[in-house]
């Protein structure tokens, strides 16, 4: 399989990254090298081999339902590149 | 002075107890060494003023009880320390001052241990070569062009400089053992679940681990046990009693059950590589254990399964990097889409973006099974490999690496064949068990070469025992003229 110049697109839109558009074909070559090398999967039978998504072999546990911190308002704004008083400000959402 | 070049970590915190030299002094010879090596940009950032107040302030109240006591320690810049600069190596963190401490930089300070600054390393941790960072590359002490290793490039130079007496990095796919091995020093990555990931910047959640690198394997040992330990704030940390490494390090290896694996002899391997490998092979029979040949058939596979699972992963969490909570913001944009693409766009370096498109590629609708399903499947046919071979062998003995350090520039343009340098380290991760990378020679250029010791998950012990036997037989000799200053 390969991936088109139009499909680095359409996936970098997903990803929500902007792109040169003199960058699109190399990437399109370097993501179609990778695509390439990850198929030599396709050579094994796993049909009946069940996914692995990880390694702790448990059940996650629930933890009590109780506050831990609070607060920290002025701490969660602190690293944001545009605020005001109580809010993180972005460009404009609704017309 | 010059004799503190040679210490260990342990030699550095016996002579700190015993108060033949302060916690100031101690700080005061790093920060000089780390001032005279700017070539080697090892450090993202430093912040020597708190240091210095750390040290006179412990120099103070005289407190022995830690296991660092008053030692300064450098970490490599993706774990996040309060109140100082935290960047992964990224442009979008380059101004991100975290509020917060990560758990394992917390057990380092609360074991006595003082921040000396935070290593360089490639962009999220993504890289083989150190060669991805936005803040430039880390050169190898051991040659002027010579890449240290990745990620933690930034970690195994600084230590094998003696610019920290001993350091932490992160391991997704051999981002501790590669450098160290290219470096001449000691690195472990440790169980998945031993050290908490809280606080570290998230590569691969499923595979990232913190672990020690280390000048020697006691200093290992020892660093290991400071920074392990259940923590409740991450899911998969292990709930168990901590181990006393150091104090039960016990180079009597008779009788253990060493598996070598006949894939690990790949194709185009250096001489002197498959040469080291029969040396550990012989000091191990030496020292009484039993030689067992294995197999671990799905090993190829270990690289591109990998490099779907690490960028699927990659790809969910970088989503958080929006510019609008934290981090850099672009200034471009008409709307909020646009300013999230530009933030993103102009704060990702190329590897960072390859890698969140082909996550984002292979988890979209119409691929996700044939991909990520694929390679999920797969991880648990590599961890079956394992699990079979631990029945029979106490642990399994292979190189570090298929190659010393290679050149900056050598491999920077074919994404594969940088991939390709962590094709013995990979499968450790997707495993989830231990491995340690210890120095066992030279190449015929004098470049430094590892040999790597793998167990079951939590056998910790057992690798770091057979390393201490190893590294006794080895006798690794390396020192500098310290070209770089």
């Amino acid at each position: 399989m390969s991936i088109e110049k139009n499909q680095v697109k359409k996936v970098a839109k997903l990803s929500r990254i902007s792109l040169d558009e003199n960058k699109v074909e190399s990437l399109s070559k370097d993501l179609n090298s990778i695509i390439n090398f990850v198929e030599q999967l396709n050579k094994l039978d796993t049909k009946d081999t069940k996914p692995l998504s990880s390694v702790i072999d448990k059940t996650l546990e629930p933890r009590n339902d109780k506050v831990n911190d609070g607060k920290i308002k002025d701490e969660i704004l602190k690293n944001s590149p545009d605020k005001n008083e109580d809010f993180f400000i972005v460009p404009k959402v609704i017309e | 002075m010059s004799d503190l070049n040679k210490s260990t970590l342990l030699e550095i915190i016996n002579l700190i107890k015993l108060k033949k030299i302060s916690s100031l002094e101690i700080t005061n010879h790093f920060i000089k060494n780390i001032e005279k090596s700017k070539n080697l940009n090892c450090f993202i950032t430093t912040c020597f003023e708190k240091t210095i107040k750390s040290a006179k302030d412990f120099d103070a109240k005289k407190d022995f009880s830690g296991l660092l006591s008053g030692v300064p320690l450098a970490v490599k810049d993706l774990f996040c320390t309060k109140n100082t600069k935290t960047t992964a190596g990224s442009k979008i963190l380059s101004n991100f001052i975290p509020t917060y401490e990560s758990t394992v930089t917390d057990n380092l300070w609360s074991e006595g241990a003082i921040l000396l600054g935070k290593l360089n390393c490639d962009e999220f941790a993504m890289g083989s070569s150190n060669e991805t960072s936005f803040f430039g590359n880390t050169i190898n002490p051991v040659g002027k062009n010579l890449v240290p290793g990745g990620s933690s490039g930034g970690s195994a130079s600084a230590l094998a400089a003696n610019l920290t007496p001993a350091t932490i990095g992160t391991d997704t796919g051999g981002s501790i053992r590669q450098p160290a091995s290219f470096t001449g020093t000691v690195g472990l990555k440790p169980t998945y679940g031993l050290c908490s990931r809280w606080g570290i910047v998230a590569f691969a959640s499923s595979l990232d681990q913190a672990g020690p690198m280390t000048k020697n394997v006691e200093d290992c040992a020892l660093l290991l046990e400071a920074m392990s330990g259940y923590d409740e704030k991450d899911s998969t940390s292990i709930n168990k009693k901590k181990e006393n490494y150091s104090k039960n390090l016990n180079p009597k290896i008779n009788g253990l059950k060493i598996g070598i694996p006949k894939e690990y002899r790949v194709e185009n391997m250096p001489k002197e590589i498959d040469g080291l490998w029969k040396k550990g092979i012989d000091i191990l029979k030496n020292s009484g254990a039993k030689i067992i040949d294995i197999s671990l058939p799905h090993t190829k596979y270990a690289l591109p399964t990998y490099y779907i699972v690490a960028p699927a992963e990659a790809s969910s969490n970088l989503a958080r990097y929006d510019g609008i909570k934290f981090g850099y913001r672009s200034i471009k944009g008409k709307n909020l889409i646009e300013m999230y693409e530009n933030t993103r766009g102009e704060g990702f370096g190329d590897e960072v973006k390859r890698r969140v498109l082909i996550g984002t590629y292979v988890l979209s609708s119409g691929y996700y099974d044939a991909y990520y399903l694929k390679a999920q499947k797969v991880r648990r046919l590599i961890k079956n490999d394992f699990d079979k071979c631990f029945k029979g062998v106490d642990a399994i003995l292979t190189p570090s690496t298929p190659s010393s350090a290679f050149k900056i520039g050598e491999k920077s343009n074919d994404p594969i064949s940088m991939y390709l340098n962590d094709i013995f380290t990979v499968p450790v991760n997707l495993a989830g068990i231990p491995a340690i990378s210890i120095p066992a020679g030279h190449d015929s250029k004098g470049y430094p070469l590892g040999l790597q010791l793998i167990s079951k998950a939590l056998d910790e012990q057992k690798i770091l025992n057979l390393a201490f036997a190893m590294e006794k037989s080895i006798d690794f000799k390396q020192s500098f003229n310290r070209w770089w200053e």
